[in-house]
């Protein structure tokens, strides 16, 4: 085990070598952080006083609205192909000489990444939307920390996903046309792009029975006291069994077919 | 362990290559099309090889030599055949047999490119398990043989390709592995480098016994390290044995020089015809080849002597590369 955490520490290290790009990232959040509170607020303006909307008060959709971005690097909502990469590359014939769970590898890195993304930009994003607006508090510590256990959490069910998503590439050396897809999945079905409360309630209905909630959604509830604590993580647990059950059924297919690049 | 270390019985592995398609409709319809033509990277390839034994692997490119290699460490599966390495059959027990066996890609690394050397050789003695004293010993003799002092805290991208191979080469090694695999370990090196590294490999399997099987262009290596070698060609071995018997049953034609006191004069053309030929005719210096096989030296010098005195003489073997090439082109070889 001491392997893996090794692994995640090099990652979460590698971080800080990108200063640059971690303020041009906060910078990036917070200026999409700042563009979609004042179109929000004034949806809200412009309804009487003290309206919600499908749950949500201004307040609340502006808080929304910042931990969506203040999550959007430790989850890695965007594009993320580092395995089509080594496939590609052919890198990935000296990982899978290592007498390492293939998965384990990649989620133990993934996990010491995100821990450093969420400390450098997330933090950071969150912080600069506190102090410019009126945001929504979890009201207990229980509360607190509960939402500090949906992030890792997120972190491990967007990571199978990712990794599903990059397996395909044994099969299809163009990962584009998959790219395109899973980008729009995440973004909407996550509550990424809007919550979910918003949308159509078929649409909402489909939302809530698929995984990807539990990246942006459920942390966001459980943080506004949406969702109760024990059922939000639970939902999370939920779906990093199934997930994780299902990374490996591919991964064990796929290392079955497994076609390195010559060299 | 009873046994070869490493068996290949009738490897064979054939690619799907895949047809490429273009714009968006190509990139939508590669999602779930598997067509595509087959190719034969690896034949019918079988070999067994002892503890111990360092092996020579060689063939042109694109025989299948790197195929072969992969499917002896479990990554790649065979289409049919099977292996059966330090007792494990790769394809079911990748993992367990990681732990046996160090491998050396030349055009890959092993290290982590954002890691200094010295960081990626700590990351690799927990992936392996290795038990700090045995980490100590063989982190050191490979800081000494393989001179890796310069360069310990150095991030790995910015390591010359000699530095990052014998990094690699210490990397394989940490765990103690039964068998060594190399993968072309000296592609790009300079002199200096190639030999530093045949020094290390030959006094490591001197010592530890370790099983070497080893894949170069640069037949240097080869002469200087194995005694035997398996020649692949199209995927297929067409010579497994001794590096000696290999000059022999392929000929090449060996080369004598005979320079004489004074130039012989056109009358050493006469020599031509008793089974061996005028290669060069140079002044005193004539260069004649002859086949192995029907003539020997002595003879060539009895008959020399009636052209003049022979004041030196050089015998030059034919070189590797001939006789391997002559293999690949001549009657003897397996394809029209
Ligand atoms: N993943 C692959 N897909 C398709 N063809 C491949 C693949 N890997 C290797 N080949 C082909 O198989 C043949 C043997 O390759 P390789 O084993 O790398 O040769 P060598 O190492 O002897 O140069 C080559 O013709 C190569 O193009
Ligand atoms: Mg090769």
């Amino acid at each position: 085990m001491r392997i893996y955490f090794e692994l995640a520490l090099r990652a979460f290290r590698q971080l800080f070598a990108y200063q640059a790009a971690m303020l041009a990232g906060i910078f990036t959040n917070s200026v999409f952080g700042v563009m979609l509170s004042a179109v929000y607020l004034a949806l809200f303006d412009s309804h009487s006083d003290g309206t919600s909307v499908e749950g949500f008060s201004a307040r609340e959709t502006v808080t929304y609205v910042w931990i969506g971005q203040a999550l959007i690097a430790p989850v890695m909502i965007w594009g993320w192909w580092e395995i089509i990469k080594t496939i590609r590359t052919g890198a990935i014939v000296t990982d899978m000489l290592k007498p390492l769970s293939f998965f384990g590898f990649w989620l133990s890195r993934d996990l010491g990444r995100a821990v450093g993304h969420l400390l450098l930009r997330g933090v950071p994003t969150l912080i600069i939307g506190a102090l410019f607006y009126d945001l929504v508090y979890p009201g207990t510590p229980g509360r607190w920390i509960a939402f500090l256990v949906s992030i890792p959490f997120a972190v491990i069910v967007s990571f199978c996903f990712r990794f599903m998503m990059n397996l395909w590439g044994f099969w299809v050396l163009d990962h584009r046309g998959i790219a395109g897809i899973a980008t729009v999945i995440v973004g909407v079905a996550s509550g990424h792009l809007l919550p979910i409360a918003w949308y159509p309630d078929a649409l909402r209905d489909v939302f809530n029975m698929l995984p990807f909630r539990a990246i942006v959604m459920l942390p966001v509830e459980i943080w506004l006291g949406q969702a109760g604590i024990v059922e939000g993580l639970g939902l999370q647990v939920f779906w990093i069994l199934v997930m994780t059950a299902a990374a490996h059924w591919l991964q064990s297919v796929a290392e079955r077919k497994v076609v390195v690049q010559g060299g | 362990m009873d046994g070869p270390m490493i068996e290949a019985r009738n490897l064979e592995k054939r690619f799907t290559v895949r047809r490429h398609r273009e714009g968006a409709f190509g990139a939508m319809r590669s999602l779930v099309d598997r067509g595509g033509n087959e190719v034969s990277a690896v034949k019918d390839v079988s070999f067994s090889i002892n503890r111990g034994e360092m092996v020579g692997y060689i063939g042109p490119n694109g025989a299948g030599k790197s195929t072969t290699i992969k499917m002896l460490t479990g990554i790649l599966v065979p289409s049919s055949g099977e292996a059966t390495v330090a007792g494990f059959t790769p394809r079911e027990s990748r993992k367990q047999l990681a732990q046996q066996i160090g491998v050396v890609f030349g055009q890959r690394t092993q290290l982590w490119w954002d890691l200094a050397l010295a960081d990626s050789l700590e990351l690799l003695r927990h992936m392996y398990r290795v038990p700090e004293k045995r980490f100590r010993e063989n982190l050191n003799r490979a800081r000494e043989l393989l001179v890796l002092d310069d360069f310990m805290h150095t991030p790995v991208r910015q390591l010359s390709l000699g530095q990052r191979m014998r990094g690699d080469l210490a990397a394989a090694l940490l765990h103690d592995p039964k068998i060594l695999y190399l993968d072309e370990p000296t592609i790009g090196l300079d002199i200096v480098a190639k030999a530093r590294i045949r020094e290390f490999l030959a006094a490591l399997n001197r010592e530890t016994h370790v099983t070497v099987l080893l894949t170069t262009h640069d037949l240097a290596d080869i002469e200087q390290l194995c005694r035997r070698i398996i020649v692949i060609d199209r995927g297929q071995v067409v010579y497994d044995g001794e590096l000696g018997a290999l000059r022999n049953r392929f000929g090449g034609k060996r080369h004598v020089i005979l320079d004489f006191d004074q130039d012989p004069g056109d009358a050493i053309s006469t020599l031509a015809g008793n089974n061996l030929e005028i290669v060069d005719h140079n002044g005193p210096r004539v260069r004649v080849a002859f086949d192995r096989e029907t003539t020997s030296t002595p003879r060539v010098l009895a008959l020399a002597s009636h052209h003049g005195t022979v004041r030196d003489v050089s015998i030059e073997e034919p070189a590797i590369e001939d006789v391997i090439r002559q293999m690949y082109e001549g009657p003897d070889s397996q394809h029209p």
